[in-house]
């Protein structure tokens, strides 16, 4: 597996990323640990002429953390992993990047690169669309914010522009309990179901859930109807139901090897239940 | 095929210059180049680990690296961790437990498993199958690397002990 | 000297012989990354090659444009089967009697076969050059169901068609079909059927054993360099049967055998994937010939889960009888088998669906009848034995599904049915009613050694409160209990009823003890990783009384070692090992001689004693094997040749039949369908024991591809002949996570006629394996009405499973 030939190119602020991006249009592509990227250039699935390493460029990676949590893009899943303040104001991300890929490829895969490549399968845009992140991304015309949950448009398709690159997400505190949760075949594979929860509680009853799942759909699905059906509720059995039928009809699974859209609509409910009761458990 | 380049790697504390594409995959610079040939190919999709080096203290599967972004960096390899005059401990606690058996994928599991033990010295084995997770063993069912990285750790941490 | 003082335990030590943990002397290269893989090798002026694949499982080619290859940078040559047709290499004979495309020939017949060999300077040069090869395809229907197949009219092989338009006769008899390849039976059609109409319980299965992959984590690769000069060509490959290869290369490129060189190198697994002969090779062979440059070709993973070397694909159809009280009286078994393309299957030449005929298991059936029709596909060719012997994981698998669904149909204990109808240790040697004639065992023992270590009441009876809390609605995980009890035939084998392209399949050892005492052997198989390099030293050192250090192993250089057949099949120790041993005793029959005539006595006056020769009766008048080996090359004895070298070619009497029983505990989450091995309890018999370290090795190492046969391992294709699982995405290989620790026990039954009672155990724990894993999941849903679900039981099967069962609607 031999990627096609590339012209590479390392600029060192996001000034030189931009001027190469303007002048080779679609022909170039920004890559952060290229966990993703490289293997579909092996394949030649992915054909890039002119490729652009960010890996010198300043000011994109590090986390600060506020009433604001602010990570940049180039900061790695074994950077959120190993970030303690991290784990203490937002654990849902340490606990959901536990469950991507394998050790090796946490050094390595970064949260921009996960978030900005628009792959259904990838684990942070749904955790993203939980916290109702914003992303950064700068352009020739400057920067500009964007919803994470109207980010994603189709499979490989976002709400970012060719000619730009998102340089850091921002997002809430996110408050009461947290679960992420996640079925896979083995370590390295993508989700048959994730679904990433949010639940804040308040005399006794939900005050409010964010929820949003993984590959079920060729984008990330953030259902507000099913963090409505939690909302008011004691998280009951028939509260739980009400979510999981909201996100059911919400997501659009399609059939691949991981099995059938049955299985998959099960399984999605299943995981579901599971992230809202353990979320709600620690609430 | 596009120009070739001259790029500077830091390869078991001996600097290395090579001359080669951009696109040329760490790993086939590394074996091919300079004749490093302990890091394997197993998948060429990141999901095996036999390819496993250390680059500026992380473990980096190098068959999903362009040796144009290992420009410049301190890589460590299987060759660099021991040699016959002094063996790594786990080089020697894989001999004793029985964790190899083909040998392939050997120098990427010990290369981890290295790390593993830098990052947490006494894991349990729990965490230690967590850990190299990144890595497939085809032969061994894991069973005795797992047993090879305990022994490993705890003949670290006892000269550690001597030593302090 | 020391000799003289220690005592007999320590000079037994001391040997490292047979029976300890011997640590194996290979790992100081492979922990150091100084091991030598054939993708290792770098020969001056070596090019690479690579092929160009065919993007369709059925088509006909109607051209091939290489002129935009030839432009690109670095390449150098471009090979169609119109470049080695005058050579009569297009097409090269597979190791089942059929032929296979060495290059696209007219058309393709599956997904991923070679159309075109690009020679370049480097691997990616040759990409480059592949990317450029124009090649023109019209599609044709594609066929990859195999009873589809065998009623359709599309023709996948216009060979199979005679003049007249009917079915040729292929190289095992009359075809059916034009898109059959053979019928193979074994034992007594009408009397079996007679058996089953008359018998009081019949159950009926057909399960699917699904293709799958050995992949190994080296994939295949050679390098061929042609020295013109001296008209000698060497290859390098990951071969599991060197001088097979040498002969075929031989015999398909005229090249005489002597000038032929084959070596394999370190191999990095090979699991049957590197028994047959590829495309690669010959391709490479003839690259060099031509550019009179080394070439080197390895495959990539895609290539390798795609092209090279599938497993199983087994319909299997069965019917078992008994008595009332669950005495087995008949077996019948009908498989069709998937070949593919091509029938490359790598099974000895009388047997073209291997061993299956093992396929009533450890039972006494007086009765069975097996037939099994081989059928082609639009798929990869291969049929490889993926570490077990020939078929017998599709036979242990069938009979031991059969046992269960028989347990279901008599209402029955799985167990106990299987103790009632073992054969009894009295009744070894045991003629099969298939065949086969067993010989040695002692199932109750192993079986009920086993019932214990797990407790098996107390399973069943927790199996039986959690389905009753289950149905209660307090937990959402039912308990499997998978049993297995399996017979392996292995150590391929006795040359009056086994070869392979017409050679049998003895093997080899030639010793040779230097002055000093340290020796060297070499023989005719090759380690990928069973550490033969430690243990046959072991072997030897028993024998000739030479510490296994002082003995250097050396194999796959087939100038240097002596022809053998190679290593799969678990052979190695079974025809190796014996060959090994013989060659050893040769050498103590020369020493004694040389050791009476040292001391002075009559040859029969001495006896072997761990390290030496005494004289009867007066132990201190003594010659240790070192001093008999000095001699052997500083006396001028009378009547005796200098020198102490060996060589044995051994031609077993029988198959060895290793045996085993296993039993796995294993919860399912009946919503996720995500299984969890709680337990795994593997007790093996493989007669002698040389080294229970390497022993355990494999058993754990078998287990764990058993595993992932079991719960999700799979080649799948689409309806268009897509391969759907050509990565380590999609191909289910676990990690350390999704492995269990295994419990390993044994007894110790040795061959009665094996020279040193050894057996064979590198396959057991897969052919074991399987059925164990997949009778757990089985199990789990018994209760609820399950029958049979086919493998691979992975996370949406076991759902589908509960599904069907109605255990969702509880939920």
């Amino acid at each position: 597996m031999i990627p096609a030939a590339f012209q590479y190119y390392r600029p060192k602020d996001m000034a030189g990323v931009l001027a190469i991006l303007a002048e080779h249009g679609d022909d170039a592509r920004v890559m952060a640990g290229g966990h993703s990227l490289i293997p579909m250039m092996k394949l030649r699935m992915a054909e890039v002429p002119h490729l652009i390493d960010l890996q010198e460029v300043g000011g994109l990676s590090g986390i600060s953390i506020d009433d604001r949590i602010t990570i940049g893009a180039m900061t790695t899943q074994a950077e959120l992993i190993d970030n303690d303040a991290l784990a203490q104001a937002a654990p849902i991300l340490r606990e959901a990047a536990l469950q991507i890929a394998d050790p090796q490829i946490r050094y390595m895969g970064t949260v921009g690169g996960n978030l900005a490549n628009g792959d259904p399968g990838n684990d942070m845009p749904g955790l993203m669309q939980c916290l109702n992140a914003t992303f950064t991304v700068v352009g020739p015309d400057g920067e500009r914010s964007l919803a994470a949950r109207d980010f994603y448009e189709a499979a490989y398709m976002t709400g970012r522009e060719d000619n730009e690159v998102l340089t850091a997400i921002s997002f809430a505190r996110p408050q009461g309990g947290h679960a992420y949760e996640k079925q896979k075949r083995k370590i390295g594979d993508y989700a048959t179901a994730a679904a990433a929860v949010q639940i804040t509680k308040s005399d006794g009853s939900c005050a409010g859930a964010s929820i949003a799942m993984t590959n079920l759909s060729d984008t990330p699905v953030f259902s507000e109807a099913a963090g409505a059906a939690l909302a008011g509720t004691s998280v009951d059995t028939s509260a739980v139901k009400a979510a999981v039928a909201a996100m059911l009809a919400d997501i659009d699974p399609v059939e691949d090897n991981r099995g059938p859209i049955a299985f998959k609509r099960h399984v999605a409910g299943v995981i579901l239940a599971r992230a809202i009761e353990r979320a709600w458990s620690r609430a | 095929m596009s120009k070739k380049q001259h790029y500077t790697l830091t390869v078991n504390g001996t600097e290395e210059e090579v001359l080669a594409e951009p696109r040329e995959l760490l790993i086939y610079t590394l074996r091919e180049r300079l004749n490093i040939t302990g890091p394997h190919i197993g998948c060429e999709t990141s999901h095996c680990g036999a390819c496993t080096v250390t680059i500026d203290g992380k473990s980096v599967k190098s068959c999903t690296m362009f040796v144009a972004q290992a420009d410049g960096k301190e890589i460590t390899t299987i060759e660099g961790l021991g040699g016959p005059d002094a063996l790594h401990p786990l080089q020697q606690a894989f001999k004793e437990h029985h964790g190899l058996q083909c040998g392939y994928c050997t120098p990427g599991m010990i290369t981890r498993a290295a790390k593993l033990l830098e990052e947490n010295p006494n894991p349990t084995e729990e965490e230690i199958r967590f850990g190299m997770s990144g890595n497939i063993c085809r032969c061994t069912g894991y069973q005795n690397i797992v047993k090879s990285i305990q022994a490993a750790a705890a003949e670290m941490n006892a000269s550690k002990e001597a030593a302090e | 000297m020391k000799d003289d003082v220690d005592s007999r335990e320590d000079r037994i030590a001391n040997l490292k012989g047979m029976g300890c943990s011997r640590k194996r002397v290979e790992d100081a290269r492979f922990t150091q990354g100084k091991g030598n893989y054939v993708d290792d090798i770098k020969l001056d002026g070596m090019l690479f090659g690579d092929f160009v694949r065919s993007p369709y499982a059925h088509a006909t080619i109607k051209s091939i444009d290489s002129s935009a290859a030839m432009e690109v940078p670095g390449v150098l040559a471009v090979l169609t089967a119109a470049d080695l047709e005058p050579l009569g290499l297009h097409w090269m004979p597979t190791l089942a009697g059929d032929k296979q495309m060495v290059l696209a020939d007219g058309k393709v017949l599956f997904q991923g076969q070679e159309v075109a060999f690009v020679v370049a300077r480097d691997r990616y040069a040759a990409a480059d050059g592949i990317e450029a090869v124009e090649v023109e395809y019209e599609e044709l229907p594609v066929l990859v169901d195999p009873f589809a197949s065998m009623t359709s009219d599309v023709v996948l092989r216009p060979d199979t068609v005679a003049d007249d338009g009917s079915p040729a006769n292929g190289a095992h008899g009359p075809r059916k079909h034009h898109n059959h390849i053979f019928t193979w039976e074994a034992g007594d059609k009408e009397p079996t059927e007679q058996v089953i109409a008359n018998a009081e319980v019949v159950a009926e299965e057909f399960m699917y054993y699904h293709r799958t992959h050995p992949c190994p984590l080296e994939t295949c690769g050679c390098v061929a360099s042609m020295d013109k000069v001296n008209g000698k060509l060497t290859l390098w490959g990951t071969f599991q049967a060197p001088h097979a290869i040498r002969t075929v290369v031989s015999l398909i490129s005229g090249i005489e055998e002597h000038n032929i060189r084959v070596i394999s190198p370190d191999i990095g697994g090979g699991f049957g994937n590197k028994v047959g002969a590829y495309p690669g090779y010959v391709c490479s062979v003839v690259a060099s010939i031509v550019t009179g440059k080394p070439v080197k070709w390895i495959e990539d993973r895609m290539d390798n889960l795609m092209t090279t070397a599938f497993a199983r694909d087994y319909w299997m159809k069965g019917r078992i009888s008994a008595t009332k009280e669950g005495k087995i009286t008949g077996l019948h078994c009908h498989v069709t088998a998937d070949h593919g393309g091509f029938d490359a299957c790598a099974d000895p030449t009388k047997f073209p669906a291997g061993f299956m005929n093992i396929c009533t298991g450890s039972y006494d059936i007086p009765t069975a009848y097996l037939e099994v029709d081989g059928v082609y596909t639009n798929k990869a060719p291969g049929g490889v034995s993926y570490r077990c012997s020939f078929r017998v994981t599709e036979a242990v698998y069938f009979i031991e599904r059969m046992i269960e669904v028989l347990a279901i149909e008599l209402d029955m204990d799985a167990a106990e049915l299987r103790r009632i109808n073992f054969i009894r240790k009295e009744q070894f040697p045991y003629k099969a009613a298939l065949g086969w004639e067993y010989d040695s065992g002692d199932y109750h023992t192993a079986w009920d050694k086993a019932m214990q270590a797990v407790d098996y009441d107390g399973l069943r009876a927790e199996q039986a409160q959690r389905i009753a809390d289950f149905k209660a609605g307090k937990t959402r995980k039912l308990m499997g209990i998978g049993l297995t009890h399996f017979t392996e035939i292995v150590g391929a084998g006795p040359v009056k009823n086994c070869d392979i392209l017409g050679l049998g399949m003895f093997d080899s050892c030639e010793i040779r003890i230097h002055p000093t005492g340290s020796a060297i052997a070499r023989l005719g198989t090759i380690s990928q990783g069973q550490g033969h390099a430690t243990t046959f030293a072991q072997i030897l050192a028993s024998e000739i009384g030479l510490p296994a250090d002082s003995i250097t192993i050396e194999e796959g250089d087939t100038d240097t070692a002596p022809y053998g057949l190679g290593t799969y099949g678990s052979r190695s120790t079974p025809v190796a090992g014996a060959a090994t041993a013989m060659a050893g005793r040769k050498i103590r029959a020369k020493a004694q001689m040389i050791a009476a005539y040292l001391l002075e006595v009559h040859d029969d006056d001495v006896e072997f004693d761990v390290d030496r020769f005494v004289v009867k009766g007066a132990p201190e008048r003594f010659k240790t094997m070192k001093e008999i080996a000095f001699a052997a090359y500083n006396q001028a004895i009378p009547g005796i040749e200098p020198g102490l070298e060996a060589v044995s070619y051994y031609d077993p009497p029988n198959m060895t039949y290793p045996f085993g029983a296993y039993v796995c505990v294993m919860d399912i989450d009946v919503d996720t369908g995500v299984p969890d091995i709680r337990r795994f309890y593997a007790l093996d018999d493989c007669g002698t024991r040389i080294n229970p370290m390497i022993i355990e090795g494999q058993v754990h190492g078998g287990l764990t591809e058993a595993l992932a046969v079991a719960l999700g391992q799979e080649i799948a294709y689409d309806d268009m002949g897509n391969v759907k699982t050509g990565t380590l995405m999609d191909f289910f290989l676990p990690t350390a996570w999704e492995v269990p620790n295994y419990e390993t026990d044994h007894t110790v039954t040795p061959s009665p006629h094996h020279p040193i009672g050894a057996k064979g155990v590198g396959e057991s724990p897969h052919v074991g394996g399987v059925p164990c894993f997949s009778n757990a999941v089985h199990d789990a849903f018994r209760a609820f009405g399950l029958r049979q679900t086919h493998m691979p039981h992975d996370h949406w099967r076991i759902w589908k499973t509960a599904n069907e069962l109605g255990l969702h609607d509880q939920g």
